[in-house]
């Protein structure tokens, strides 16, 4: 597609040039030429390992050396389907990233509404950078922190101690807090710059209207913020499906990602035929977060 | 160019991409029998003096370990110039992975995990002629199942341990010695939540030996051939006890002894490894570890060399490392384990190590059954009736639940 | 302002409550890097900076800083390039597939890091072991890159779609050929959108765990170097250190893209931080 026409060029263009009159006349190729090296890589490398995973999904192992033996069968799938421990696990994790996404969202509304829209340029610049921060200071770093800090001789209940209060923080109520740390600036982040874009004078307007606060605030606020919500949730929701080390660190309950984990090395089949389940679960959540114009939310 | 055409050509460019992909990946990966016998690695020298010579060359060695097995990594670096690169594996079924990347040139595998690594071909026959230190191993440990093949050795013995029972003294009282406090309801009812397990399908063998014991109309003799009426019960004991709470370690033995430390745990398995940290933690935190009366389960390791090693030679000077009596003497205490060098007794700073470790002492060996893969065939007159590792396997995840 | 100022006593509270929970745990990861003890209790009995030396002078952290950066910039480059190309075809471009495409960049971003992670993995042993191509810095940065093009192609689409294309037709009848327009014209334009989201992929692979776990082999990434250590027993403490280290180290490029993102831009509408946010967020 990117080959020069053989058409005689006069001698004084450069290469620069006949290409460009080339591209001109063919829109269509320089739109290829464009897409060639991002296409080619997305497909070859992503999609291409994707689908290499998948296919391990339809081969079976050898019951003692745990190897993949190259013969098709559904076993692993019917495995999936058929043992509950698999459909507890991929329910529970759903359940997870919804409520993660949530506290987020509660979370992060309140300080992107005020960067956007109450605090002076200075504060607001320095509120960004101070959002941004937590995203360098390692995932790891964090969750073990976190892990210290919600043990039972840990701050939390150090603090708690001595009102008589106690919190089992290595618990799905600890990893839930866990998760809801760790992803937070994902979701301040787009609201903020959701919340940005809202002219003043549509505020205003609804203002002068005789809109009152709240008014102004479901009516016209949170509707024009809402795809910017939805966009963070993109985040908040597909990290939890599927992390597994925070899970390891703070409970013992099982979800998608470590038993992927556990399982990839021993029953890689099985383990591919797992991924599908947060493989559909993301692809629907995206269709319905396009339908939702959050891919537009900015 | 019209875009009808293009899009078949996208289309066609897709199909043949995806159409290569598959036979690429249908046509390798199969992992390859090798021929079990020869101890030819390509770049091995053919001498223990040109290995020595290819090593300097080589520079580093990389290997998958248990944590805390790799020792005098410094000196051997100065004394062979390969620097040494160490992967700590959370369980046999995680290094066996490692090795499966082919990036790794050697690991400390246990029973469970050598067996299948011989019987694949992942890790190669060694010529003992170029490790000298294999001589002062203990016979008896040399040419077992689960370090050689029809009499020829896949590596070179490392050291053994029991799983220990651990519990805090402040919650535990000191005469425990059954493994029941983590496997009777009400014992279990006073720890809720702060029971230690390791987070491996091997585990399954600790219930089992426990059931061995009590149950003996079960009719358990060893703890990794189980039929289906023993594999139930052991799954039901193993159910019972993950519904009043658990915590797992899965390898990484840092989370277990940060719980203990804390509180969050009080009570479980354990490696040595752990005691001895805690222990000689600042300040220490009061633990007993035993092997219960009902026995335990355990490990004799065996360092191997990937059968297509990058760095054959600087492995090969390792292997002789770890059971030159220095090394042995580090990891033994260290780590909290056996040597298979007597000579390291002599070196250790507990002049009991040995002793106390039970070293020489293969009464004491009689009940701790090493790690080994579960295979279809029960070794008696039940023929192929026994789970596999893969029912163990799939058995460990609903049982986590 | 339209909010009353009872809405913004609030508003002004639920973000100090919002700071307060991000900050607390980042002090008590500060607190910890001087702490005497290995394990990590609470409270902390000793202090000592001792750990500070031990990290300075340990060689495994260096090569693993040394190899993420390396990492981090092979793979911020990569995905510069494609990212711009695939938000330039996107944006000036109507053509069957469009919105494909936008699917298609952020998908590996969407997916779980363990799919992607394993998929990569299974194809390298698979398909390019038999190739001769093994794991490597190599592997680390075609698996890093491949989720960072999202970043770029968001940031500089949101550039694309407030700068008019007219433009580029303009240096076209100007007489400009296609680099000479990329060049004066349109880098120009984009080049800040580009520094953003490249500044933000940088932070992505630099502290990506799950899918350097998978393509690394035996290749120590500060985040594999992180994660080893904080399995073992003996040196937990330098985690921390190094952490407070690469936390406040990580205020130079935040600071210069928070001040990059506001100051460009031939259309200048909203001189904003907002193409560095824009670049976490999606859009076709």
């Amino acid at each position: 597609m990117t080959s020069v026409p053989v058409a005689e060029p006069p001698p004084q263009e450069g290469l620069g040039r006949r290409l460009s009159t080339f591209f001109f006349r063919h829109p269509r190729a320089r739109l290829w030429t464009l897409l060639a090296l991002p296409l080619t890589w997305l497909v070859v490398v992503y999609f291409g390992s994707l689908f290499v995973l998948l296919l391990s999904s339809l081969w079976d192992t050898d019951p003692f050396t745990r190897q993949v033996v190259h013969k098709f069968t559904l076993e692993n799938f019917q495995r999936i389907i058929d043992t509950p421990v698999y459909r507890d696990v991929a329910w529970r994790t759903i359940k997870m990233a919804a409520f993660v996404t949530i506290a987020d969202a509660v979370l992060a509304f309140p300080i992107a509404y005020y960067m956007a829209r109450v605090a002076s340029p200075r504060t607001r610049n320095l509120l960004v950078i101070a959002v941004l921060m937590p995203l360098w200071a390692g995932y790891l770093v964090k969750a073990y922190a976190w892990r210290t800090i919600l043990s039972e001789g840990g701050v939390i209940n150090w603090a708690l101690d001595p009102i008589g209060l106690h919190f089992d923080g290595l618990s799905t109520v600890g990893l839930w807090l866990v998760f809801t740390y760790l992803w937070l600036p994902y979701m301040i982040l787009p609201v903020y710059a959701g919340l940005e874009r809202i002219p003043d004078s549509l505020l205003e307007a609804s203002a002068d209207l005789g809109g009152r606060s709240l008014k102004t605030f479901t009516r016209v606020i949170l509707p024009l913020a809402f795809p910017a919500i939805v966009a963070g949730s993109i985040f908040t929701f597909s990290l939890t499906l599927g992390d597994y080390i925070a899970p390891g660190l703070i409970t013992s309950e099982q979800f998608i990602g470590t038993v992927i984990y556990n399982i990839r090395g021993e029953a890689l089949p099985t383990a591919a035929a797992f991924s599908l389940v947060p493989i559909v679960v993301v692809t629907a959540y995206l269709l319905v977060a396009r339908k939702l114009r959050a891919f537009e939310s900015l | 160019m019209n875009g009808r055409n293009t899009r078949i050509a996208r289309w066609a460019v897709f199909g043949l991409l995806v159409a290569a992909l598959s036979v690429v990946a249908a046509g390798c990966g199969g992992g390859d029998d090798g021929d079990a016998a020869s101890t030819e690695i390509e770049g091995l020298g053919s001498s223990l003096d040109e290995i020595k010579e290819l090593a300097k060359q080589e520079g580093v060695v990389n290997i998958v370990q248990w944590a805390g097995y790799a020792q005098l990594v410094k000196e051997f670096a100065a004394a062979t110039g390969c620097k040494v690169k160490a992967k700590d594996g959370a369980s046999s079924d995680d290094m066996i992975s490692l090795i499966q990347t082919g990036a790794y040139d050697g690991v400390s595998a246990s029973g469970n995990a050598s067996v299948r690594l011989m019987t694949t071909g992942e890790v190669a026959p060694v010529n003992t002629d170029f490790i000298p230190n294999y001589a002062d191993v203990q016979e008896g440990i040399k040419t077992q199942n689960y370090n050689s093949l029809d009499g020829q050795p896949y590596g070179v013995p490392h050291g053994r341990g029991p799983n220990y029972l651990m519990f805090r003294n402040d919650i535990v009282p000191a005469d425990t010695d059954s493994w029941n406090v983590i496997w009777d309801q009400d014992q279990l009812d006073k720890n809720k939540g702060k029971i230690s397990i390791y987070d491996d399908s091997i585990f399954i063998a600790d219930a089992a030996v426990y059931l061995k014991a009590t149950q003996p109309d079960l009719g358990i003799d060893n703890p990794y051939e189980l039929d289906d009426d023993q594999f139930n019960a052991v799954v039901d004991l193993l159910k019972t006890q993950a519904a009043a709470g658990v915590n797992y370690w899965p390898g990484d033995v840092a989370k277990q002894i940060a719980e203990y430390t804390n509180g969050d745990s009080v009570v479980g398995t354990t490696w040595p490894y752990q005691y001895v940290q805690l222990t000689a933690a600042d300040p220490p935190v009061a633990v007993t570890a035993i092997k219960p009366k009902e026995g335990t389960t355990g490990w004799s390791d065996t360092w191997m060399i990937y059968s297509k090693a990058a760095h054959p030679n600087c492995m090969y000077l390792w292997m002789d490392h770890m059971i030159s009596p220095e090394a042995q003497a580090a990891v033994a205490e260290g780590f909290g384990e056996a040597p298979v060098n007597l000579k390291a007794c002599e070196l250790t700073e507990n002049q009991n190590h040995c002793d106390e470790y039970h070293a020489d002492d293969e009464d004491w060996w009689s009940d701790v059954y090493y790690w080994t893969t579960p295979v279809a065939d029960c070794g008696d007159d039940r023929g192929e009736a026994c789970k596999t590792q893969e029912d163990w396997e799939a058995a460990w995840t609903e049982i986590k639940g | 302002m339209v909010e009353s100022t009872f809405a913004r006593i609030l508003l002004r509270l639920g973000a100090l409550v919002t700071l307060a929970f991000i900050y607390l745990p980042l002090f008590i990861i500060g607190l910890y890097a001087f702490n005497k003890n290995v394990t990590q209790a609470w409270p902390i009995e000793k202090y000592s900076t001792k750990w500070f030396s031990v990290a300075y002078h340990d060689e495994a952290v260096r090569e693993a800083l040394k190899n993420s950066l390396f990492a981090a910039l092979g793979a911020t480059a990569i995905s510069i390039v494609l990212g711009t190309l695939a938000s330039l075809a996107v944006a000036r471009y109507r053509f069957f597939g469009r919105e494909v495409i936008t699917f298609a960049v952020i998908l590996p971003i969407a997916l779980p890091g363990i799919v992607t992670g394993l998929a990569l993995q299974a194809t390298i042993i698979d398909v390019l072991g038999p190739l001769g191509i093994t794991f490597g810095l190599t592997t680390i940065i075609v698996g890093h890159a491949t989720f960072c093009i999202v970043v770029i192609y968001n940031n500089v689409i949101a550039r694309l779609r407030r700068t008019a294309g007219s433009l580029d037709e303009a240096s076209a009848d100007l007489g400009a050929d296609n680099w000479q327009t990329f060049r004066h014209v349109m880098l120009p334009q984009l080049r800040t959108a580009m520094l953003a989201g490249g500044l933000l992929a940088f932070a992505l692979s630099f502290d990506e765990v799950i899918v350097t776990i998978f393509t690394a082999g035996a290749q120590q990434t500060l985040p594999i170097w992180i994660f080893a250590t904080l399995a073992r027993p003996d040196d937990q403490p330098i985690v921390n250190v190094v952490a407070l280290f690469v936390l406040l180290v990580s205020i130079v490029p935040i600071y210069l893209a928070t001040q990059l993102a506001g100051s460009s831009g031939i259309t200048a509408e909203r001189p904003k931080q907002s193409s560095v946010i824009a670049s976490i967020d999606a859009e076709p």
